[in-house]
């Protein structure tokens, strides 16, 4: 097989994209919401990689590659179609400035774990993606926008406006639950 | 720079994409300013949970083996046997339609052999000062001529009414088999017509049907167990009136 970059001489696919495999998995659940679709894209995923490793650009981010495969598989999906017909990003920007937070904020505490997870389980696909390549994977814009195939400058905006529509959905949800205690 | 400017700047600020110059100067205005400072600190907080609540499902040990497995370098190794499957058998069908092909160019050789070497006893027949070993129009005297020659019999042809006249007759050999050569004439023409046993080797994997050789038309076919050639320098319809004629004959 073709070593796909000089700093790495001993390194396959195998080596490169096995650490992956965790964050590929948690990822492709998180966009599938489903088990069973989530492990079906995962293989999927890895399937593909292999096969087109030999085209894998050196120098080019090989955890971006990998995610971007991943995600453009999720996009050919039923359910991955379904949720990019679904996105609008104008109504989703008006969403998010609807429900600006109250200057006190929203002070997360222990047990509101569970909430942060079910609001980014409704938050539309294409803010709970990017917030989870940010704050999970920790990637920089760079690698976000080469993942997601869009302008840096967008990763920062869409990022921007992912937070405010996860603050509004938090701040409803503790709001609600507060008063219900 | 008022608050608004830098509320804008946080986020890049708290994912620590802001360029260092902005960085320092956001630093700076926050030692001053509460609000900014709080809200920025919430922001952080925030990333944390996520960061946290994120890391949500964990992959089956089944998948991980699986996944393993198939970008292992001993999985490429059975997907080679995988491709072994589909390998062999095109591999056989090459080989197979290499030899089919092979047969059918050495049944052409043979067949050009045998049609040069029977030009060749043509030809070397009219040349002879003695063509023919009985000289006879009369099919009643040619065919009982050869009994004791030759280790089969055949039927001539009547010929009245046609244009081909029966001059003679010889025995002769092909693949060291013997066989009849008869001449015909045919205006001024000659016309011999060779008469083999089929199971004399090689002659069985001969095709039927008209040839063009040289400058020679012939025509073969197999009757009774009998390989027939008519070849002359006639037009192939004359040698395929001649040829229907034997065949009648049986």
């Amino acid at each position: 097989m073709e070593v796909p970059d000089q700093r790495l001489p001993a390194a396959t696919f195998e080596d490169l994209a096995l650490p992956l495999f965790d964050q590929l998995y948690n990822f492709a659940h998180w966009l599938t919401q489903d088990r069973v679709e989530a492990e079906d894209l995962v293989q999927e995923t890895y399937v593909k990689a292999l096969r087109g490793f030999a085209s894998f650009q050196a120098g080019t981010n090989f955890r971006a590659w990998m995610f971007r495969i991943l995600r453009n598989s999720f996009l050919t999906t039923k359910a991955g179609l379904k949720a990019t017909v679904a996105y609008d990003e104008e109504k989703h920007e008006a969403d998010a400035s609807a429900s600006v937070p109250t200057p006190e904020g929203i002070l997360l505490e222990q047990g509101d774990r569970e909430i942060l997870q079910q609001a980014l389980e409704e938050l539309a696909l294409p803010f709970r993606e990017i917030l989870l390549l940010c704050e999970v994977e920790e990637m920089s814009y760079q690698e976000i926008a080469e993942t997601l195939g869009i302008p840096s400058g967008t990763v920062m905006s869409r990022l921007s406006r992912a937070r405010k529509a996860l603050r509004g959905l938090l701040q409803q949800k503790l709001r609600g639950e507060r008063h219900g205690m | 720079m008022a608050c608004d400017a830098w509320r804008e700047k946080l986020d890049a600020y708290v994912d620590g994409e802001l360029a260092p110059s902005e960085a320092n100067a956001l630093s700076a205005h926050m030692r001053d300013c509460s609000a900014c400072a709080a809200e920025a600190l919430q922001r952080v907080q925030m990333k944390r949970a996520l960061a946290t609540a994120g890391k949500r499902y964990e992959p089956s040990a089944e998948l991980r083996a699986r996944v393993a497995n198939s970008v292992s370098t001993k999985r490429r190794w059975k997907l080679r046997w995988q491709w072994l499957i589909v390998a062999v058998p095109a591999l056989m069908v090459l080989v197979i339609s290499i030899l089919v092909n092979l047969s059918v160019q050495r049944e052409k050789a043979l067949g050009q052999r045998v049609y040069s070497e029977l030009t060749d006893l043509h030809v070397a027949a009219l040349a002879s000062a003695t063509p023919v070993d009985v000289l006879s129009t009369d099919r009643h005297t040619v065919k009982p001529w050869f009994e004791g020659k030759l280790p089969f019999t055949f039927n001539l042809p009547e010929l009245q009414g046609s244009e081909f006249t029966l001059l003679g007759a010889r025995v002769t050999y092909l693949e060291q088999t013997p066989g009849a050569h008869l001449i015909y004439q045919l205006r001024k023409h000659r016309i011999s017509v060779f008469i083999f046993p089929e199971q004399s080797g090689q002659l069985a994997k001969l095709h039927s049907g008209p040839v063009s050789a040289l400058s020679f038309n012939l025509e073969s076919w197999t009757q009774n167990g009998l390989r027939y050639f008519v070849v002359g320098d006639v037009s192939a319809d004359d040698i395929r009136a001649l040829s229907k004629l034997l065949q009648n004959a049986g």
